[in-house]
């Protein structure tokens, strides 16, 4: 009874904090919300016996993402943030709450029937039966490095642009004289 | 009346999975977006966990969500840098402002 308390607990503290990081009007305490919503989500993790995901999760969610945003922001810095939504908040609000009613509905019978089939441990799943899981993984990481940089370093190419074009005027301007 | 602890988890995430549907539905700040796809996803990963230790299978669960948050943050770095790129070129971030289609 304890435990199920416990991830009530957790799951609403998660829940409230995206609430507040989606609410709020500042893009840097949503992030800092979106960090809490990572480290409650981290904690249920390992309640639940994924300690392994659970490191992963703080890590990457509540560390790498986090600094991302906060670079982010602080290159575009602070815009007006959200004027009106969309959809009206009301309808939105409906269509969600109707969402989430069919899914518990849906879900709630699968959870009920556990059934204690041999555990086999997450390094021989990922290193044998999902190894190209893993391949996929590192593809991944390495295209999201290669996407950033030409991303980022457009900007200085425009600039090394710019500072030839410069000189090639002053040229014409002496020419001219 | 007694919560399963399985239970109990699965409020949690449908809870998080509703907040995020909400935000993407209202939103229109691109940051934001990635924001609340964040918030999506970490429902997700405790959902496919909850769903691995539910079918008896809990290592096959967590490999996929380990997975899905490595594919995750590549989709906000990219995102963002997309979003980095988008403010210096049109100067805002706002969905309706740089959305050229009309209809």
């Amino acid at each position: 009874m304890i435990e199920s308390v416990c991830y009530l607990l957790l799951g609403m503290g998660a829940a409230f904090c995206a609430y507040r990081a989606m609410i709020s009007n500042h893009l840097l305490p949503s992030t800092l919300y979106l960090a809490c919503v990572s480290a409650l989500a981290s904690i249920t993790l390992y309640m639940l016996g994924a300690q392994e995901v659970a490191v992963i999760e703080l890590s990457v969610g509540a560390g790498l993402v986090t600094v991302l945003l906060v670079y982010a922001i602080s290159v575009v810095g602070e815009d007006n943030l959200d004027p009106s939504s969309i959809i009206p908040k009301p309808l939105a609000f409906v269509l969600v709450s109707t969402i989430a009613i069919l899914a518990a509905s849906m879900v709630y019978p699968l959870l009920t029937s556990v059934n204690g089939a041999e555990q086999v441990p997450l390094a021989q799943v990922l290193w044998k039966e999902r190894a190209l899981d893993v391949w996929v993984q590192v593809a991944l990481i390495f295209s999201g490095v290669m996407g950033v940089l030409g991303l980022l370093s457009e900007k200085e190419q425009k600039n090394r642009s710019h500072e030839e074009v410069i000189p090639s005027v002053e040229l014409e301007k002496e020419v001219h004289v | 009346m007694t919560l399963d602890p399985l239970n109990a988890v699965l409020i949690g995430v449908i809870l998080l999975l509703a907040v995020g549907f909400y935000g993407l539905l209202i939103t229109r700040n691109l940051i934001k977006i990635v924001l609340v796809l964040q918030i999506l996803v970490k429902a997700v990963v405790i959902a496919l966990v909850l769903a691995g230790k539910a079918s008896g299978q809990p290592g096959l669960g967590q490999s996929i969500a380990a997975t899905v948050i490595v594919a995750d943050t590549i989709v906000a770095v990219v995102a963002l840098a997309l979003a980095v790129q988008v403010r210096i070129r049109f100067g805002t971030l706002d969905l309706s402002k740089i959305s050229s289609l009309r209809g």
